[in-house]
């Protein structure tokens, strides 16, 4: 053992341990950021207060909640929601909190996009926030199937079904993941397993990991300016505070993302109090029945735009059934964010309205997922099945598109 | 007697050498592990015996009325059963013939997107989006892509058993 002389103070014994003073440098005070940014820099922040709300009021929900076909509807409606003393608060807050976390995910994802934070050196960044979507996805799913009212079994049904359009091994896949040839008790309590446990455990790794992948190429800032950090660090810590690019993360930067993190709990919880019932479905307040269909069955608002891609090919295009085709849609419009960094094969690194082809590509891509989004909610009959068709096609040929106007727009800034 | 154990160091290995069959030797068993924990894991998800047992359905159609729809569950799924009046007209290919007797049998999920047609007499209508089928499954008017789906079945006098491919399921898939 390393020889210690005696402590004198509680800080230096601590120090001596486990080296506080230098993990604090090293994760806050001399953690640089760089100054030029703005408030869509806080969504980060945000999202990990809402990961902790979903945690702490799915740990309380998790007390009275029973994950078994004949208990799980009454454990939320009755228990949760009339006996647990403010059950009814930790309810909403969970469910709220996990539609909104979408709402904030999009504006993240979105801001990388716009800005360009995901290419030149911030391709991991990009690849672990893709993953964490993925698993939030995968949580959310299997989260709205627990209070088992029609709304989760159909959701599940339709869900899980998707499976089967796996060439081959579908229809025993779609079994082998339901434990049963319908959406039954086994499912309910294997994605139970799931929502508490595997997936959070996943999406606390993706999120260190995520920080991780920030450390080396630096946090973006609103011009893409590329800098030597060492070196405005330098600057800042002599003292040359203003001419310095940076700022340290706490507690300058996190000054700041706390007041827009103020402002966005105000209307979290005005959500909560006053219009919680946007992430109700009042269809899921009536219990399971697998053998009585709801008319309507479409997911949360935040699956839409990828669930409008899987409805849009409503007929067969050049022998292939429009349900493959929907299906392909689907699994490329899941697929195709991954790999972003690699369609931009523009160098620039500016935010979109500097780009000459580029923002109205961007621009573009928001319009038609928020006409996706609109068009998933609606029955798919009539000219809305047309919409959806020319919405989801719009989808996949921006992105076929993609890779030729950056090119092109490299061509274009080159030759300036 | 003594047995000369077989001295390591005598065949010509470089420690290198030697540290690199270690690692290949502990890759080969953490592999071997690694594969048949993935195999346990993939069993313990596989439905449970009771469950792929309970996945047949047994029912006497001897007692059923004529042109009055009975539905049965199977696999979680409603089953249509409608007995034939001598008025109706029977279809090869779609109705069985048990005993002395016509049925339709078919998977009573609307073949669109799922919802559970009504029978008014005639023929099955869907609320949903106005799907309609005759009394032998076969799609006439609105949405649905094709016929009500057959589930597989095999006749055993006159009990019809769900979830088992008879010789009569077998020829109907055939001609289809």
């Amino acid at each position: 053992m390393a020889e210690f002389k005696k402590a004198e103070s509680t800080l230096e014994w601590f120090d001596q341990r486990l080296g506080v003073t230098n993990l604090y440098k090293v994760m806050m005070s001399e953690y640089w950021i760089p100054k030029k940014i703005n408030f869509l820099w806080a969504m980060g922040v945000i999202l990990v207060m809402l990961f902790k709300i979903l945690l702490i009021s799915g740990i309380f929900l998790l007390m009275y909640y029973k994950p078994d076909v004949n208990l799980a509807f009454d454990s939320v409606n009755y228990t949760i929601m009339q006996e647990v003393g403010y059950g009814w608060l930790m309810r909403h807050i969970h469910a709220v909190g996990a539609s909104v976390v979408f709402l904030v995910i999009y504006i993240h994802m979105f801001t990388g996009i716009y800005y360009g934070s995901y290419k030149k050196g911030r391709e991991m960044i990009w690849i672990s926030g893709m993953l964490l979507f993925v698993l939030f996805s995968a949580e959310g799913f299997s989260g709205y199937m627990l209070p088992w009212g029609q709304m989760s079994y159909w959701a599940a049904y339709v869900i899980t079904e998707i499976f089967g359009g796996i060439p081959f091994i579908g229809d025993e896949l779609v079994v082998w993941i339901r434990g049963n040839f319908y959406v039954s008790d086994a499912t309910l309590t294997r994605f139970f397993m799931l929502h508490v446990l595997l997936i959070p455990l996943a999406i606390l790794g993706a999120i260190a990991f995520h920080f991780y992948a920030l450390r080396f190429p630096h946090v973006n800032n609103e011009d893409g300016e590329f800098f030597d950090f060492d070196e405005e660090a330098e600057k800042y810590l002599a003292g040359n505070k203003k001419e310095s690019k940076v700022v340290p993360f706490w507690p300058v930067f996190l000054s700041k993302d706390f007041m827009v993190l103020g402002f966005f709990m105000i209307f979290f919880f005005y959500l909560v109090f006053y219009h919680y019932s946007f992430a109700m479905d009042a269809i899921n307040f009536d219990k399971a029945d697998g053998l009585k269909t709801p008319a309507h069955i479409y997911p949360e608002w935040y699956f839409l735009w990828s669930y409008e891609v899987l409805r849009g090919f409503f007929f067969d295009i050049a022998g292939i059934s429009g349900k493959d085709l929907g299906l392909i849609a689907f699994a490329i419009a899941n697929g195709i964010f991954l790999v972003f960094p690699w369609l931009d094969r523009s160098p620039l690194v500016k935010p979109a309205n500097q780009r000459p082809y580029f923002k109205y590509w961007f621009w573009l891509l928001i319009a038609d997922l928020i006409v996706l989004t609109i068009y998933g909610k609606l029955p798919p009959t009539g000219v809305n099945a047309w919409v959806g068709f020319f919405s989801s096609m719009t989808f996949l040929i921006l992105f076929a598109l993609l890779p030729v106007i950056t090119k092109m727009e490299a061509k274009k800034v080159g030759g300036e | 007697m003594t047995v000369k154990l077989l001295d390591i160091s005598e065949i010509n290995m470089t420690n290198e050498s030697r540290r690199g069959f270690i690692g290949k030797a502990f890759g080969a068993v953490a592999g071997v592990g690694a594969v048949a924990s993935l195999v346990a894991m993939k069993k313990t998800w596989d439905p449970l015996p009771s469950v792929m047992s309970a996945g047949f359905t047994t029912v006497d159609v001897s007692s059923l009325a004529e042109n009055k729809l009975e539905i049965v569950v199977w696999r979680g799924k409603p089953i249509f059963l409608l007995k034939y009046s001598a008025a109706m007209k029977p279809t090869d290919g779609r109705n069985i013939k048990i005993g002395d007797h016509y049925f339709s049998v078919m998977i009573g999920l609307c073949t669109h997107l799922g919802c559970i047609p009504a029978y008014n007499g005639e023929i099955f209508k869907c609320a949903c989006h106005g799907g309609e089928f005759t009394s032998d499954g076969v799609n006439t008017f609105g949405p649905p892509p094709r016929p009500l789906d057959i589930p597989p079945f095999k006749i055993d006098g006159t009990t019809l058993v769900l979830g088992e491919e008879g010789e009569e399921y077998k020829k109907m898939t055939a001609k289809a």
